[in-house]
């Protein structure tokens, strides 16, 4: 099984993306579970969400404690929430940040085996107008970890945005797919 | 009989329960919105606002009238449908005698979430316990799937016994999360359920009549006797529906009680709802490292699975009740049931309460093994430590 | 008199339920209004003056039991099976149409 964390603000769609990552893994065959930390969220608050991603069906209705892969949408998260808190060992961290690898490991507690960086506040900007990341980030999970290859990322992303607003979104993880940079460390 | 082809979807638990209401072709739904119920509701208005069901949808000003209004739907005939969480359903109380005094076979769903104050939003199965005594059966559901399941069979079962029906499941553990549920095709859910046929005909005014009528001492003895009557013949009814839908679509609810090892366990947890699924996870774990444990889920509450429980007992030398609720001035709810159900019976297995969860404290794998290790200690020493335990408790 | 009276008490049968398998499933009627004739309460009858009315029909409206009702040809008619002499018809009516007295029985 493998757990996914990911890091957001309310109104970021964190739990948004949490959810099309499970889509995607379901149309690619998997047993999947995603839901929200059971929290009251808040537009602008730090808030969680979850992916489990398993090949049986899942039982456990634990929220997650030691993720294999942690996703970060906002990269001033990095300065306020130990992202990296229960992060297995030689787990990835995959980061939406203009900034260079080594910044981004100076702000983790733990320093993960795979590192992955992409500008999807740019990329979001450009093709959505908007900066929301969660559709963009999606893609450098594509890329960094392979749980999902990008077309089921793009078909779940398809299905959950209707029309134009479907087919900017897919643009945008294909482009953040393209322009993540992994690191193995 | 047309084939099975399920039609796979990754639902939260309370789209799952908004599916299942769809496809038991409800035709009337009065709710009021509650945290985290909404969501069930919303998708039911959805469906309507698109054309994709026909539905009389009743909005209401409180849970109290969208109680009252399903009263008045389904006694003129009509398969009604509501949902509530918590406060809500507390505001139903006096609606929810009404219901099944009348016997009129409305379907909830309840999304157990634990009382205030303090103000809590998450799972605890408080809520919903707090209505045994209304006359209502209750599924508690471990996963989105038996939402799903749940709601379609509660129908069946209502409308055979002519009592109503609550399905439970978790505030967020099941109502927020996705999951792959398989749903059923249409027109074998119609096979499966058929239109209701009502006790009596309301609109038929060459007899009229009142409904819910005056009681005397000389006649309201023998209606109760039917509830309880018709509450134990919900028994049969439950495992023959369970059986029937495992033969339609795979998935057996036969049993009352879903039973894992348990005659190959010293001991057995027991409990109800969605933190169920987490401990067959660790029974399965702890079966590994050698423990002989077991599970025994209660699917029903109401009516109470004896026999089940009591077949349960003769083979065990302990049961673990794991409560996400609690009765002031007594104990763990499930584990007071427990007790009651062994008493007149020569089975005598060591059965302590944990008190685990109360608003939505996360119950982990983690924590089941703990209990695990309390539990074999106690069975060791052939006698309880204490009866009760509060098992999170920061002390 | 009206022709109603005593009719629906000439027919009726009380419903005794000696066993439980006898009551309705559901708590519907028991039929009570079918065997408890009110009308038998009554101490002063309203006796309806036909040429006095002008069908403005406020006792219907009134009649609490209901035990007014509209005949064919449009004047009023009470059933004396339910009245329970109340008054309240006789009290509204406009034109002293109704008037109460004392009933032989």
């Amino acid at each position: 099984m493998i757990e996914i964390r990911f890091h957001g603000r309310g109104g970021q769609g964190a739990v948004t993306a949490a959810n099309i990552l499970a889509s995607a893994a379901f149309k690619q065959g998997k047993y999947v579970q995603a839901f929200p930390f059971f929290g009251v969220e808040r537009r602008g608050a730090p808030v969680t969400a979850f992916t489990r991603i398993d090949d049986k069906p899942i039982r456990i209705k634990t929220q997650i404690y030691e993720p294999d892969i942690v996703v970060v949408l906002d990269p001033s998260l990095l300065d306020t929430v130990d992202v990296t808190a229960g992060l297995k060992d030689g787990g990835t961290v995959i980061v939406n940040t203009e900034k260079s690898k080594e910044e981004v490991l100076e702000k983790l507690k733990k320093k993960p085996g795979k590192l992955a960086l992409v500008d999807a506040t740019t990329i979001a900007l450009e093709i959505l107008g908007l900066p929301i990341t969660n559709t963009a980030i999606l893609g450098a999970v594509a890329k960094a970890t392979g749980v999902v290859e990008l077309k089921y990322v793009q078909e779940a992303i398809k299905e959950t945005f209707s029309g134009e607003l479907g087919e900017k979104n897919a643009k945008a993880a294909e482009e953040a797919f393209n322009k993540t940079v992994v690191y193995e460390l | 009989m047309a084939e099975y082809k399920p039609i796979r979807k990754v639902v939260s638990g309370n789209y799952a329960a908004a599916y299942a209401a769809k496809h038991a072709r409800v035709q009337v739904v009065a709710a009021y919105p509650i945290t985290p119920q909404t969501s069930i509701i919303e998708k039911i208005a959805e469906f309507i606002a698109n054309g994709e069901a026909d539905i009389q949808y009743v909005p209401v000003e409180s849970e109290h009238s969208a109680m009252a209004a399903c009263i008045g739907a389904s006694a003129a005939g009509a398969r009604a449908f509501t949902a509530t969480s918590a406060q809500g359903l507390a505001l139903m109380h006096e609606m929810l005698h009404w219901a099944s005094g009348a016997r009129l076979p409305i379907v909830m769903v309840d999304v157990n979430r634990a009382m205030a104050p303090p103000w809590s939003v998450w799972d605890d199965q408080t809520d919903s316990l707090a209505q045994r005594d209304t006359g209502w059966m209750q599924f508690y559901a471990e996963n989105n799937q038996e939402v799903y399941d749940g709601v379609l069979m509660a129908f069946k079962v209502a409308e055979t016994v002519n009592l109503p029906a609550m399905i439970v499941e978790s505030a967020f553990i099941l109502s927020h999360t996705y999951d792959v549920v398989e749903m059923i095709p249409q027109e074998l859910v119609d096979e499966f359920l058929p239109p209701r046929k009502p006790l009596y005909d309301l609109a038929d005014f060459s007899r009229p009549f009142s409904v819910g009528a005056l009681g005397t001492p000389n006649d309201y003895y023998e209606f109760r006797y039917k509830i309880a009557k018709a509450m134990e013949d919900a028994v049969k009814v439950i495992k023959d529906v369970g059986r029937e839908f495992g033969e339609r679509f795979g998935r057996d609810y036969s049993e009352m009680i879903e039973k894992g090892y348990v005659d190959d366990a010293d001991f057995v947890f027991m409990g109800m709802g969605s933190l169920m699924g987490t401990v067959k996870e660790a029974v399965d774990l702890l079966r590994k490292e050698g423990y002989k444990v077991g599970y025994a889920k209660v699917r029903w509450f109401r009516p109470f699975p004896k026999e089940e429980l009591r077949e349960i007992a003769e083979s065990v030398k302990g049961i673990a009740v794991l409560d996400r609720n609690y009765s002031f001035g007594q104990e763990g709810i499930l584990f007071n049931e427990a007790k009651g159900v062994l008493y007149n019976t020569s089975a005598r297995p060591i059965i302590k309460n944990y008190i685990i969860g109360l608003g939505g404290r996360d119950f982990t794998v983690q924590d089941v093994k703990a209990v695990a290790e309390n539990m074999k200690k106690v069975i060791e020493a052939g006698k309880l430590d204490r009866e009760v335990e509060w098992y999170h408790l920061k002390r | 008199m009206n022709s109603l009276f005593g009719e629906k008490k000439a027919r009726a049968e009380k419903l005794v339920f000696t066993s439980v398998d006898q009551y309705p499933e559901a708590p519907i009627t028991l039929g009570t209004t079918l065997i408890n004739f009110t009308g038998d309460w009554r101490t002063f009858i309203p006796i309806v003056n036909d040429e006095k009315c002008v069908k403005c029909y406020i006792c219907w409206k009134f009649c609490p039991e209901p035990a007014i009702y509209i005949k064919e040809d449009g004047y009023i008619g009470i059933d004396y099976d339910y009245c329970k002499g109340c008054g309240i018809c006789a009290n509204e009516c406009p034109t002293n149409a109704i008037t109460m007295e004392k009933e032989e029985k």
